[in-house]
Formats: C-alpha cells, sequence, structure tokens
C-alpha cells in the first residue's frame, strides 16, 4: 500500500468519525455522572435540522450564520437530553426506557422529520457550508499536512474538546467529582456533592455535544436535510463510548478506527484479499465484549473505568 | 427545588386512572404540536384513528405492526422485570430470523404443518443462543449485560449484511440476474408461509396468535409456579434470593435465554409471517427489538399488558406509514409516540409518588400534627 493511499484512508476516517467523537464526548459525559442516555440518535438529528435551517434562515457573513447554526444546534441537542434527565434523575424512570422513548420521539419517523416538514427545509441546497480551512497554510505538507493542517473547523473543534474534556476529567476538581458521582452517588453525596445538579449538568451538555455532532452533517458534509440522515451514527457513538472505556483520548482513537475499519474491507477487497468488511466492522464491538467479560474483578473493571452506578437512579431517602 | 418521595398509599382508583389521565395529557400536548404547526388536531386525529383500525385493511396492517412488537415486548418484560436489562432484543431478532429463514429454506419441502414448528423453533434456538451470551457472562463474571448485549446488537446485523450482501451464503438468491447486482435473500417456499387467521376481510397473524398464548403462559409461570416465585424474588432483590438459597445463576440464564427465544420468536414471525425472506434493511431500519423495550415499560412488564400495548403502537405504527404523503406531516406520529410515552411513563411513576415543590418538608413533631397528617 503507498503512502498516498494511506493518507487517503486516515483523511476519510476524520471525516467518518468526527460526528462520533462530538456525540461520543456527549454520551461519555452524561455516562460518566451514571446517566445512560441512549437517545443520541434522536439528539444528533434534532441537532442536524435545527442547524440547517437556521443557516437557510440568517442572512450575514457565511461564518457568522454557521456559528450561530452551530450553537443553536447544540441548543437543540441540549433541550431534547433536558426531557431525559428530567424523566431519568427527577422522575425516575428506567434510564433505558426512557433514553428509547426519547429516540422515537426525536427520531427519524419523529420530531427531526416534523420539524424539517414544517420549516419546508426538505430538497432545499444549503447555502452556507463550513469548509476545510488550511492552519497556517501547513496544507501542503506531505502526509502530515492533509490529516493535521487541512480539516474543516469541526475537525479542529472536536480535537480541541477531546483535550478539553480530558482535562476536566483529569485535572480538575469538578472532574473529580463528576467521576466520584457516576461511580459512588452516596459517596458523592456524603461529601456534599449535588449529584442530581452533576447528572442534570453532564446530560444536558452531553446532549448539546450530540446536536453539534448532528448539525456536522448538515453544515459541513453536505448542506442538505434528509430524514434519518444521520444512519445510525448515534447508536455507534453509544458504542464507542463503550469501547473506549469512558476516556476521551481513546474516544478519539475509537472514533477514527470505527471510520478505518468500516472502509478497510473495501480497500483490501480493492487490493485482492477478500475479507469481508462486517468481519472488520464487526472487529470494535467483539473486542469490547472480550475485555468487558476480561475485566470481571472490581479491580479490573475499575480500571477500565465503567461507572459503577452507570443506569442507577440515585434515591436519598432508601435504603 | 422540586424532589419526588415515595408515596406510601396509592388509592387503587388512582393506579387506573392515571395512565389514562396520562393519555389525555399527551392528546392535549399533541394537539398543541398540530396547531402551532398549522394543523387541525381533531381531523388530524380522526385520520390517524382510521387508519389505524377503521379504513379498509387497516386493521389487519396494524396487526402486521403489533405482531413483532408483542414478541419483543413479552422477551423486554420478562427480562426487565427480573432487573435483567437485556438490551439485545434487537440482535437477537435478527438472530432469530437468520434461524427461521435458514430452517425454512433447508426443510422447504416439508408439509406446512411440520415446517412451522419447525422454523419458530429455529428461530427460539437461535435468539436463546444469542441472548446466553450475555446471560453467561452476567451468571458468570458479573459482566454488565447492559453493554455486552448492546454491543452483540451491532454484531447481529452485520452477520445479516455479511450473509445477504458480502457472501455467497446459503441465505443469499444467487440465481437471478438482478439479484447479483441488487443482492436480496432467497425467498421461502411457499409451504413456508405462515396462514393466518382470516375473518371476513380482516386477517390475524399466526405469529400474533402465537405471541397471545404465550403472553397467558408467561403470566402463568410467573404468578403460578416455583420458578417464577424465584424470578420474582430476584427481581425485587437478588441478596434476597442468594441468602435464601435459590440458585441465582441458573435464573439469570433462564431468564437470559427466555427473553432471547421471545425476540428470536419475533425474527422467526418476520420471515413466516410477513416477509418470506431475510431482509437485513428492512429489519435493521424497524427497531422492533429497542420498541419492545419501551412497549414492555408502558405494560409495566406485565405480559397480558403488552398484548394490549403492542397493539396500540402497532396501530400508531400503521398509522404513521399509511399516511405518508401530502396532507400529512411525516414524523408526526413518531412525535406523538414520543410524547405518549414521557406522558405515560411519567405519570406512572409519578402517581406512585408524591411530589414536593419547594424545601423539604419540616417532619411532623407532636402527636396532634401527625394525627392531621394522616
Amino acid at each position: 500500500m503507498n503512502v498516498d493511499l494511506i493518507v487517503a484512508v486516515i483523511v476519510s476516517a476524520i471525516a467518518y468519525g468526527t460526528p462520533l467523537v462530538l456525540a461520543g464526548l456527549g454520551e461519555l459525559l452524561a455516562e460518566r455522572s451514571g446517566v445512560l442516555n441512549l437517545g443520541v440518535e434522536g439528539m444528533m438529528l434534532m441537532g442536524a435540522v435545527t442547524g440547517f435551517f437556521v443557516s437557510q434562515q440568517l442572512g450575514g457573513p457565511g461564518w457568522v450564520v454557521l456559528i450561530i447554526a452551530m450553537i443553536m444546534a447544540a441548543a437543540a441537542g441540549a433541550l431534547m437530553a433536558l426531557i431525559h434527565a428530567f424523566l431519568s434523575i427527577t422522575v425516575r424512570v428506567n434510564q433505558i426506557v426512557s433514553g428509547l422513548a426519547l429516540t422515537i420521539f426525536a427520531g427519524m419517523a419523529g420530531l427531526s422529520s416534523y420539524a424539517g416538514q414544517v420549516w419546508g427545509i426538505g430538497g432545499q441546497h444549503g447555502v452556507h457550508q463550513l469548509t476545510r480551512v488550511d492552519l497556517f497554510g501547513l496544507g501542503e505538507i506531505p502526509v502530515i499536512g492533509p490529516i493535521l493542517f487541512d480539516q474543516d473547523p469541526f475537525v479542529y473543534l472536536s480535537w480541541g474538546l477531546v483535550a478539553l474534556v480530558a482535562w476536566y476529567l483529569y485535572r480538575t476538581r469538578t472532574g473529580l467529582y463528576l467521576r466520584a458521582v457516576g461511580e459512588s452517588p452516596r459517596s458523592a453525596d456524603a461529601m456534599g456533592i449535588n449529584v442530581t445538579r452533576y447528572r442534570y449538568v453532564h446530560t444536558i451538555v452531553g446532549g448539546a455535544l450530540a446536536g453539534l455532532g448532528g448539525a456536522y452533517f448538515t453544515l459541513a458534509i453536505a448542506p442538505i436535510w434528509t430524514d434519518g440522515l444521520t444512519a445510525g451514527s448515534g447508536w455507534i457513538a453509544i458504542a464507542l463510548v463503550i469501547f473506549a472505556f469512558w476516556r476521551p483520548d481513546l474516544l478519539l482513537l475509537g472514533a477514527y478506527l470505527f471510520g478505518a475499519l468500516s472502509s478497510l474491507g473495501f480497500t483490501l477487497q480493492a487490493h485482492g484479499v477478500q475479507m469481508p468488511s462486517e468481519f472488520f466492522s464487526s472487529l470494535p464491538y467483539l473486542m469490547t465484549v472480550v475485555v468487558l467479560a476480561g475485566a470481571s474483578t472490581t479491580l479490573a473493571r475499575r480500571r477500565i473505568g465503567t461507572p459503577a452506578s452507570l443506569g442507577v437512579p440515585y434515591v436519598r431517602e432508601e435504603g | 427545588m422540586i424532589a419526588i418521595e415515595r408515596s406510601l398509599d396509592t388509592p387503587r382508583w388512582q393506579r387506573i386512572a392515571l395512565p389514562f389521565a396520562s393519555l389525555v395529557l399527551a392528546a392535549v400536548i399533541s394537539g398543541i404540536v398540530l396547531l402551532v404547526s398549522g394543523h387541525n388536531p381533531i381531523a388530524t386525529y380522526e385520520q390517524i384513528y382510521a387508519a389505524s383500525f377503521t379504513s379498509s385493511g387497516a386493521l389487519t396492517s396494524t396487526f402486521v405492526y403489533a405482531t413483532p412488537l408483542l414478541f419483543t415486548g413479552l422477551a423486554a418484560a420478562v427480562a426487565f422485570r427480573m432487573r435483567i436489562w437485556n438490551i439485545g432484543g434487537e440482535g437477537q431478532l435478527y438472530m432469530g430470523a437468520i434461524g427461521a429463514s435458514g430452517i425454512g429454506l433447508l426443510l422447504g419441502s416439508w408439509p406446512t404443518l411440520l415446517l412451522i414448528p419447525a422454523m419458530m423453533a429455529g428461530g427460539v434456538v437461535a435468539g436463546a443462543l444469542w441472548a446466553l451470551i450475555p446471560g453467561l457472562l452476567r451468571a458468570f463474571l458479573q459482566t454488565n449485560e447492559i453493554l455486552v448485549s448492546l454491543m452483540l446488537n451491532y454484531v447481529a446485523g452485520l452477520v445479516m449484511y455479511f450473509l445477504i450482501y458480502d457472501s455467497q451464503s446459503y441465505w443469499r438468491d444467487l440465481t437471478s440476474p438482478t439479484a447479483l447486482v441488487f443482492p436480496t435473500g432467497k425467498t421461502l417456499a411457499a409451504s413456508a408461509t405462515w396462514p393466518g387467521l382470516t375473518i371476513g376481510t380482516f386477517t390475524l397473524p399466526l405469529g400474533f396468535i402465537a405471541g397471545a398464548v404465550l403472553a397467558v403462559l408467561l403470566l402463568v409461570l410467573v404468578r403460578g409456579t416455583r420458578f417464577g416465585f424465584e424470578m420474582r424474588v430476584m427481581g425485587d432483590s437478588t441478596s434476597a434470593a442468594t441468602y435464601s438459597g435459590m440458585r441465582t445463576r441458573r435464573i439469570i440464564l433462564a431468564v437470559m435465554a427466555l427473553s432471547g427465544a421471545l425476540a428470536g420468536l419475533a425474527g422467526a414471525s418476520q420471515i413466516g409471517d410477513f416477509g418470506h425472506v431475510l431482509d437485513p434493511r428492512g429489519l435493521e431500519q424497524a427497531q422492533y427489538g429497542y420498541t419492545g423495550i419501551v412497549v414492555a415499560a408502558l405494560a409495566l412488564y406485565n405480559p397480558l399488558a403488552v398484548v394490549v400495548v403492542a397493539i396500540l403502537i402497532g396501530a400508531l405504527n400503521n398509522a404513521g406509514f399509511a399516511l405518508q404523503g401530502p396532507g400529512f406531516p411525516p414524523g408526526l406520529v413518531g412525535t406523538m409516540e414520543g410524547i405518549i410515552l414521557f406522558s405515560v411513563l411519567g405519570g406512572e411513576i409519578l402517581g406512585r409518588y408524591r411530589i414536593r415543590v419547594g424545601s423539604r418538608v419540616r417532619p411532623p413533631e407532636t402527636q396532634a400534627e401527625l394525627d392531621a397528617a394522616r
């Protein structure tokens, strides 16, 4: 395989992986607080439709319009997450059920489709699109240029957010408290941490990031809106968080690995190696199951980082 | 600050009235959404009702959508009632469809009367085996079954895609020239079609009848057998079950296998009752496995209630597809379903609790206050 091909595979993996990084980081924050949100696909679609609508409505310089569209997409995702937060944290509906209900509500045959119809944006061609920005004119450098310095703003944003979340989780007091809430809400509560507030904030910020991830489709990949255009990315983002064992650095690598593996089968077939693409695509899921099963002791599980209270509502009065 | 605390005495009438009140609330909220976006709520509801039940052929297609949800709903109800969070119904359904269509193709020359149970068995075994992977890991290694069963859904989907799109498998149609360009599965022989019960113009699928019978059997199993008693004890408290000497591992495995078998039957019914061909895209887009979990939750994990809820959600889904086109907004049905789910799920739990707004209530201090509080 020559170098150009490898660069092409990496560049396409980054394009594939960027919405996964954004939505995955959001899900990671929510799950670190103990809230599993299976509504990612719905939140992404709401972000995608809202971002596109806003970018079509506003006048003014393109970059201002696009920034406002991204903010509104994040707000739409956050609003969806608020529903899940209220139901699962305050009302204590089962998190799995509430998240799935959110996917039905906002998803492909739900509110995102309805909004697209009411706003009449189906079939429109977008006025604005985020294009690649050649950073410091370094995009021409062979190999690393196209990978590191010639990406669209969403990609740079996703890298910045990965660094920010990693710093937040491991280097700040609030991040430490967040991990405590996910690990043992009772102890966190005894320390005086407001468990409910932590869960609300991180679930909602998680929704905002999912909305942003959805907006990548309509503001960067192709400026059009069709129902269900995220095509299951939200579901893959959920798997990605587990695959990355709730760590932002692994999440970034994992997102690009998912992207590379999804095209590896075709690339190899073009070079005469007959391996089905499904084999490569299923590897991350199978590897995750093996590692989860292997980490059967409490110590190993703690090292992996599965938030111990994931999926469990916190009730102060009981027990 | 809003806090919610367990209410000690919920009047019986309240528990019955609540779901209905929640449904009315959902109808009102959906109505506001419709009004705001320039539609007439009453006319829209009438359209949905007709498309679900009264217009020609509507009831038959409502049951087409209700049948898979009945099975996946029962699959989720059995596991979730036990606090075993099997969210792998989706993948177990795919595996059931693979198993049942494999048997149907292999034994296509058999008489229908023998072939139907064989296909059902194929779905049951495939679904149960797939569910036993997270079941065994949970029972012996305490691995989180939510995560494992979720991951296996993607793998099952990929297996299905591999069989039809990326291999020369037994399931794929390799005979016709168009099928080589646009891969499809082999269509099963006519003998593998499950006959429905036809009353006038209405056809009740065999799968639905089987599912309804299973719902009754499950109720008997849970309420009237020793195994069901153990399941209920474990569902309420795993430690109580362990201390009283129940073999919790065996119960976990049995429940996972049962849940997977029911989801596998959903896949078998998709082949035998409706599709007659393994269609990865169609099965994946329908998301019956995930929707089944919501159906089970709405039914409060009661098998008989699952039958009713599956018909209602099936009716709404059917209306959503039937009314596609100009004059009816796409996405409206999903939005309404979501509003119903939020309202009923939230309302059900709120009914068991009291809402307290404001600061913490001071506990009664004197006997007189205590009496007044009662």
